[in-house]
């Protein structure tokens, strides 16, 4: 009987330990779930507080209760974000199809094809991803310069359009499909090109939509390489025009305008993860890099 | 040469032009420039060869202060995201119910834009006459006295920008972990489990030798990219990080190439090669440290 007692007493402080050990791993779950997403609620809280309501907060309200869209409309008029954001998307759609024109080609050629001199050359397409690009953007700069790029979508886009490491993810996935398919193309007749359009690529769709999206990511925030090659408003992308809209934008104090900007620069950024979330965490953890 | 070498070098033509143009002739170049003395970039002319170029920038009290401010951003970031980012994977993996709404939220960081959020953490650390900032609300709750955390002493805007830095790089490390964590075999689990091990001993002993490898793989990324840390202190204090006694290496060295102190690609140059030297040393020791520690 005692014993049973023990048991009974045992199994209950286990339990509770089990619990509070539980309660603890959430509390620390929430705490950095809290700590990641408040900064998206401050943005947008912001942006919906009237100038003068933000402006007359010593002590910063957790909410509002007259919301306005006032701001959204200022961020549109007063900065041209309309046109900060046609520039970005031409850029992104532009270093985005070049990208996978050169890279499904060069993967192509290193997976399928046999030439000479292809191990050499791979070996070294390899050691240039360990290249920072801060080392080569110096002698970008001068070369864009010199050739009166500055200021163009073509000085923007040409130095953007390389990712070794893609040629490298979609090699690999091109080599995963079995040599059959190849043969049997070959024995129909069908060209190298249009097996890779109509065979190859479909069927490595996956790849290509991850590295289509990581590209799109880069693209969307690359603030770098648009500062140094655009210093006329017309050509800024999102990132600039932000750094502009914060030095100069709608004056110092209206940071309410300010954060509306923000949302609307974050907004398409996050709807893309939303949707392709899968997609894009797999990418990332087969070798994104960022920070 | 035949044709089917021709044509798979063809094919590969369009990646060796861009290359070659924007990566292989920038990176000789680099080095050439780093040398030339007293280069002039309108004639684009110089008068000389050698070492200048190198003790110029490394006198340069800007440059100096760039990287004391990269190594405290190294030094205090890349161990406290990494150890923050363990403790969150491995919370996440031992929990099953809302595991996919806390990973994607904590995902989110890595899909926004750098400087647009930089500037949300701008004014939540910024005191301004109108307003001390939300950060400033919570320390005046604990009783301390407000701080300008943008414009005030330097170890206040030094918190920011690791603050900042850690928040953004988390994601990644966490979204690897969790990976690394998740594909941990179970049986290992179960045969510690009969043997009664305690908890702290199967992680010691079985889940961080496990999961060394991508451990190691974060702190290279994580010193890699926090050497090359520019964009957050930008969001942070302003294009004008001298003034803000907040620049970085990176930051000198578009400095030095563009913008109001700009026109030097030599000082740049040299700069950026110092820079890469920094980072290959740091991820060569990292290596040999790796392979003592990391399991198989």
């Amino acid at each position: 009987m005692e014993k049973k007692v023990d048991y009974l007493k045992l199994e209950k402080s286990v339990n509770t330990r089990r619990r509070v050990t539980k309660a603890l791993v959430y509390a620390l779950l929430v705490f950095w779930g809290v700590l990641v997403l408040f900064p998206f609620y401050w943005m947008i809280l912001t942006s919906l507080k009237s100038y003068s309501a933000y402006n007359g907060e010593f002590v910063p309200k957790l909410f509002t209760l007259s919301p306005t869209l006032q701001n959204y409309l200022d961020a549109f008029t007063a900065v041209p974000l309309a046109r900060y954001f046609l520039n970005t998307l031409l850029f992104t759609v532009g270093t985005t199809a070049l990208m996978l024109v050169v890279t499904v080609l060069a993967a192509f050629a290193f997976a399928r094809l046999d030439f000479r001199g292809k191990n050499i050359a791979f070996t070294l397409f390899l050691s240039l991803m360990m290249i920072p690009s801060e080392l080569v953007i110096i002698t970008n700069y001068v070369t864009i310069t010199n050739l009166d790029m500055r200021n163009t979508f073509q000085g923007l886009i040409l130095p953007s359009v390389t990712s070794v490491f893609y040629i490298y993810l979609l090699k690999e996935n091109f080599a995963q499909i079995p040599d059959q398919l190849y043969y049997a193309a070959k024995v129909d007749g069908t060209s190298d090109l249009k097996y890779l359009l109509k065979v190859l690529v479909p069927i490595c769709k996956p790849t290509v939509v991850t590295i289509t999206i990581l590209k799109v990511i880069e693209c969307w925030n690359s603030y770098v390489w648009p500062r140094l090659i655009t210093d006329e408003q017309a050509y800024y992308l999102v990132s600039n025009g932000i750094q502009e809209i914060r030095e100069s934008g709608f004056g110092r104090e209206n940071i309410p305008a300010m954060m509306a900007a923000v949302v609307v620069i974050s907004v398409p950024l996050i709807i893309l993860f939303l949707v392709f979330r899968k997609k894009i965490m797999e990418g990332v953890a087969r070798g994104g890099t960022k920070g | 040469m035949d044709k089917k070498s021709m044509k798979g070098w063809l094919y590969l033509l369009p990646a060796i032009l861009f290359l070659g143009l924007f990566m292989v002739y920038p990176l000789i170049d680099v080095l050439i420039y780093s040398f030339e003395e007293g280069y002039n970039f309108a004639s684009q002319t110089h008068f000389g060869i050698g070492w200048n170029n190198y003790s110029y920038v490394l006198r340069d009290p800007y440059f100096l202060q760039a990287v004391k401010n990269t190594f405290i951003l190294v030094i205090f970031t890349v161990p406290v995201s990494t150890g923050i980012a363990l403790l969150i994977s491995v919370a996440l993996s031992s929990i099953k119910r809302l595991r996919e709404l806390f990973q994607t939220i904590y995902f989110l960081p890595y899909v926004t834009n750098t400087l647009a959020v930089g500037l949300v953490f701008m004014i939540l650390f910024k005191k301004t006459p109108y307003t001390d900032g939300l950060a400033n609300l919570i320390i005046s709750w604990f009783g301390g006295s407000a701080i300008d955390f943008i414009g005030g002493p330097y170890w206040a805007k030094m918190f920011v920008l690791c603050f900042y830095t850690v928040w953004v790089v988390m994601p990644f490390k966490i979204l690897v972990l969790t990976s690394a964590l998740s594909s941990v075999n179970e049986e290992y689990y179960k045969a510690a489990r009969v043997d009664g091990t305690s908890k702290l001993r199967v992680f010691t002993k079985i889940t961080l030798p496990m999961i060394s490898p991508m451990m190691f793989y974060l702190i290279i990324t994580g010193f890699i990219g926090a050497f090359k840390a520019y964009s957050d202190a930008v969001a942070l204090f302003g294009t004008d990080l001298n003034a803000a006694e907040m620049n970085t290496i990176v930051g000198y060295v578009y400095d030095m190439l563009y913008g109001n102190s700009g026109g030097y690609p030599s000082y740049a140059s040299a700069a950026a090669i110092i820079l890469f030297v920094i980072v290959l040393t740091i991820t060569c020791i990292n290596l040999l440290v790796s392979r003592k520690h990391v399991h198989y």
